[in-house]
Formats: C-alpha cells, structure tokens, sequence
C-alpha cells in the first residue's frame, strides 16, 4: 500500500516539474528576448522604416507579416472549417474519406522547405507574379488548410452524440443542428486550430524565402491603394519579407553594426505578438461562443 | 447563493393519489381514440433482427408503458416512432407505424417532420450548453419562431406545465441548464420538448439516471401531461409502469435475440390478471 502511496506521488511530482519546466521554457524566451530588446525597442522601431546606417525600424516588415497572416487567413479560416464539417458530419468513412485523413496528414507534415519550392514552381513562376504576398500566403495555405480541417474535423467529432440527438429530436435538420448545437459547442477546439495555423505562419521562414521574397522594403506608402501595383502595401502582388524571414536574413547575411540589436528586438516584437495573437483569439473564441449559445 | 431544491416537498397525498391513477375515459364516446397505430413492426440491425411482428395500438391523451428485459427492444420500437432509428445507419425498419392514420416510413415523409410531432425524451437529461431560456426557446427558434413576446411566452408556458417555473424563473437567462440538479434538468428536456408543441411525447427510461424524490416529482408530471399529450414511456421499473399508465405493453426477448410484444392491455389488469405466463412471471418478480 505505501508503494502505491509513493508511485503516486512520484507521478504527481513528475507531472508538476514538467509542467513548471514548460512554463519555465516559456518564460525564458520571453525574458531573454525582451531584455535583450530593451535598449532597442521603441516606436519609431516598430512603426520606422529599415536603415543600413542606423538601428532603423521594422514598420514595413510588421505590416508584411500581418498582411500576410490575414491573406492566408482569410482563404484557410473558411476553407478549413467548411472542410472540417464535411469530413466531420458528412463524409461518413470509406477508402476516399482515409486516403483524405491520410493525405491531410502527409501534407501537414512535409518539410516547409519542400512546400516552398512547389510554391515557387506554381505560385512565383508557372503564375508569372514572381515574389508577392498572395504567394506566400497560397503557399502557407498549402499546409495550413489541411491542419485546419483535420483539427475542426476533431473538434467536431469532440462534441457528444446526446447534443446532436437533442436537437434532432426535437425535429431540427442535421444543418440546424450542426449551426446551433455542434458548431457553438466546438469553438474551443476550432480556435485551437487557428491559434497553431496562425502560430506557422508567425514563425513560418523556409516556405516563404521563394514565394514572398527576402527584399526589404525601405518605405511603403499607404496611400497607394492601386491593387495591382507592386508597390502598394495594401496590394496582394507585393513582395512581402515577414518578421520571420527578416530575422533568418538578419542571422544569415546581414552586415552593419545594429544586426544583433535589431534581430533580437524583432524577435521579442514576433513573441509578444504571437502571445496577443493567441490571447486574443481565446478571448474572440469565448465571446462567439456565449454569442452563439445565447441567439 | 444556491436557490433551495424544492423538489423534496411533494406531500404524502400526492404519492398516494400517484400510486394507482384513475382509469381515464379515453372520449365521449367511450371506445379510446387511437393515436398511434403500429402494424406488422420489424426492426433489423444489419442482417440480424433485433425485433419482429409488433402489432399494437396506443391510446391518445394517456399513458403507455413498454416493460421487459433488456434487450427485448422496447427502446428500439419506441425510437420507431419518432424515426430516430434512422440516425443509426444499420437500422432498417419494416411495416408501418401509423400516426392518425399517416404511415410515419410511407414514401416522401420526412423524419424531421415527424420529429415535430412526436418528441422524445432521453434516458440521461441532455440539457444543452445554453441557459435555460435558451434550451426551451431553442426549438420554436428553429421552426422559425423570432418574435420576443412569443417566445418568452413559449418559455414561461412550457417550464410551467413541466413544474420547473417556480424554481428557475428568476434566472431564467443567467443559469446554465447545466447547472441543474438531474431532476430539474430532466424536467427543463421535457420543457423543451413541449415547446415544440408535439402530439407524441415518447420517453425513454426518463427517471433511471434520477433518485426516488426527483423520479416522483418526473411521474407527477406525466400523470398531468397525458390530459394533452399521448405519452409512451419504456421503463425498467414496473412500479412506475404500474403508477403512471394506464396501458401496459410487456415485451420479451427470444433466445435468438429477436424481441417481440407478449402482451398488452390495461395496466391494471395485466398486472393482476395477466394472460400470458411469461407475464405472470415477470410481473411477479420471477424473472429479472
């Protein structure tokens, strides 16, 4: 009996320290990052424009990695969820519905690098657009909408066959049912699934140095709505270098006295970002639900 | 900070009024109405029959109870009813149940249209995730039902016949149903149910997951729901089967596993004077 005692406290404080290792992680990142930014970070580096004399700024490069995580977004968000419920409510099983599992799978963990040169064979060169935001953010939407759907998919089939009889028998479609009672109840799993697809798309470097391109623009101007040119930041045919990119070309190439300075600061610029990413998306996550379940 | 379970004040009297209902004249006329009508019933699952030959009529505005073994497919007869079967896709059903006349499985007829008509309450309470208004408005806003008044009307009219209204109506917006107790939760689904107005309200094993007080406060209920509604429920316990119906269905299981019905008639009677020896036995606690 005290054996059992003892194992059991042995697993609970195993589990403990993991847990407090984790976090400990966690915080470390963000220690390290912020100190070394400390000296370096202002407003004029966040919203300023990129110098090869001076410390500089990083507005046009946060501007990209932002345009670029709405793009992709925009088209895996829908695409991802739509999937989901198909796969999920719909499909049933058989050889076809595997072979999708299967494939949604393999594509969401082959090698980013090996995405980014298909990307660069179909969305930079077959299409003519050569280095732009839509690029970048088809090509992300290549590995991201399969983790999207496949992560829906679960969090649909998470929620109890008891909810779904309820509502059915109370003479509600499958459709009425699957809006009111399955989608509501699987927001927090969706979520989830859009927290990791935007996280891959923060951090994501290898898939977008061929399609979004590593040229840094010194300046935009935001006045220029015109959206197919090249040179509109608000047009998807920009070349579009994210935070990401610029820190691998930074630590790769770059030459000039700031470089260190400006990596790390942009690096703590990229965690606490994703950080209020995250945050912000639970937080979203809640309200739809309450708005949901409620109307 | 918890509003107090009332549920532990039901009177003695009541119990004792509970414990052998009225035999209920059924219309003017005197020979009972029937709702609904089931001829030549199977059921398969796959290959294997799970039930076979039920041929049975239930009384409108009263109360019918389906007893017997497990396994002897009272549940999957009562699911026949409102085509839930049809969410189990081995499930094949032949014959027909006529519902006023209209076969529920004749070509064309939706199952979501039946649903409207006949409800069904489920053994463990399945309160949706949603505030308590919410779970009974939840239907009438699905068949369209959008204006404020009405529905709050809905709400109110339904948590009164389901004797839930006194205990929840000051939140009626800001308590989850799930945080009832299994009682009130139980009596919040068949609230819901009402809402949608349905002619058939079936139940299955409503009070299994309930203890003694709650299940008296669920039988009380259905004893005063079968003035409007036809209510078939499938229950373990044949007490409550001898307490809330005025008809009782015994069904029996097959060494092959295949149920059929063995008996039917006024509960009273097939209690007391029963036809069958099987039903002898198992009302007499012979046998299960």
């Amino acid at each position: 009996m005290r054996r059992v005692i003892l194992a059991d406290r042995i697993a609970t404080g195993t589990l403990w320290a993991i847990g407090i290792l984790v976090v400990a992680i966690l915080g470390a990142i963000i220690l390290h990052f912020v100190l070394a930014a400390l000296g370096t970070f202002s407003l004029s580096f966040l919203f300023g424009n990129p110098s090869d004399t001076t410390v500089g700024g990083i507005g046009p490069i946060l501007w990209n990695s932002l345009y670029i995580l709405v793009l992709t977004m925009l088209i895996t968000v829908p695409l991802g969820i739509a999937g989901g419920i198909y796969m999920a409510e719909y499909a049933g099983t058989g050889r076809l519905t595997d072979a999708i599992r299967l494939s949604q799978e393999l594509i969401s963990s082959v090698p980013s690098i090996v995405v980014g040169l298909f990307g660069l064979a179909l969305f930079v060169n077959a299409t003519h657009w050569s280095f732009t935001a839509l690029g970048g953010a088809l090509t992300l939407t290549v590995f991201n909408l399969p983790l999207m759907s496949r992560l829906t998919e679960q969090a649909l089939r998470a929620v109890p066959t008891e909810e779904r009889n309820g509502s059915l028998a109370l003479g509600c479609t499958k459709w009425q049912t699957i809006q009111h009672v399955v989608l509501p109840l699987a927001i927090p799993g969706i979520v989830t699934g859009i927290i990791l697809t935007a996280g891959r798309i923060f951090g994501e470097a290898a898939a977008l140095l061929f399609t979004a391109g590593l040229s840094t623009p010194s300046a935009y101007n935001f006045a220029n709505f015109n959206l197919t040119d090249a040179r509109s930041p608000w047009s998807p045919f920009h070349p579009a270098t994210t935070l990401s990119v610029y820190i691998w070309k930074l630590n790769s190439e770059g030459l000039g006295d700031f470089v260190r300075q400006i990596a790390d600061t942009s690096s703590a610029v990229l965690v606490v970002l994703v950080l209020v990413f995250n945050l912000g998306a639970r937080g979203l996550g809640r309200v739809l639900q309450r708005h949901l379940t409620s109307a | 900070m918890t509003t107090q379970n009332p549920e532990g004040s039901t009177t003695a009297a009541q119990s004792i009024t509970l414990a052998m209902p009225a035999a209920r004249p059924s219309n003017a006329s005197g020979t009972p109405e029937i709702k609904v009508k089931v001829r030549d019933l199977e059921v398969y699952y796959g290959t294997r029959r799970a039930v076979r030959d039920v041929n049975m009529d239930i009384a409108a505005r009263s109360v019918t109870a389906f007893i017997g073994p497990s396994g002897c497919g009272k549940s999957t007869i009562l699911r026949c009813f409102d085509r839930m079967n049809d969410l189990i896709p081995s499930a094949r059903v032949r014959g027909s149940v006529l519902l006023d006349g209209e076969d529920l499985y004749g070509p064309g007829v939706q199952p979501v249209e039946v649903r409207r008509r006949v409800g069904l309450v489920f053994q463990r309470p399945n309160p949706f995730p949603m505030s308590i208004y919410e779970n009974v408005a939840y239907g009438p806003r699905r068949q369209g039902v959008a204006d404020r008044a009405r529905l709050d009307e809905i709400v109110e009219q339904s948590l009164r016949r389901s004797a839930l209204w006194d205990e929840v109506k000051d939140d009626l917006r800001k308590k989850s149903g799930l945080s009832l107790s299994g009682g009130q939760q139980q009596r919040l689904c068949i609230a819901r149910t009402m809402a949608v107005d349905p002619e058939v309200i079936l139940m299955d094993e409503p009070c299994s997951a309930l203890d003694p007080i709650a299940t008296q406060r669920i039988e009380e209920l259905i004893e005063e729901l079968a003035a409007t509604f036809t209510i078939v429920i499938v229950t373990h316990n044949m007490q409550q089967a001898s307490r809330v119906s005025q008809t009782t269905a015994l069904f029996w299981v097959d060494p092959d596993r295949t149920g059929h019905l063995v008996e039917m008639g006024p509960t009273q009677q097939l209690f007391t004077a029963p036809r069958e020896r099987i039903t002898e036995d198992y009302v007499s606690g012979r046998f299960g």
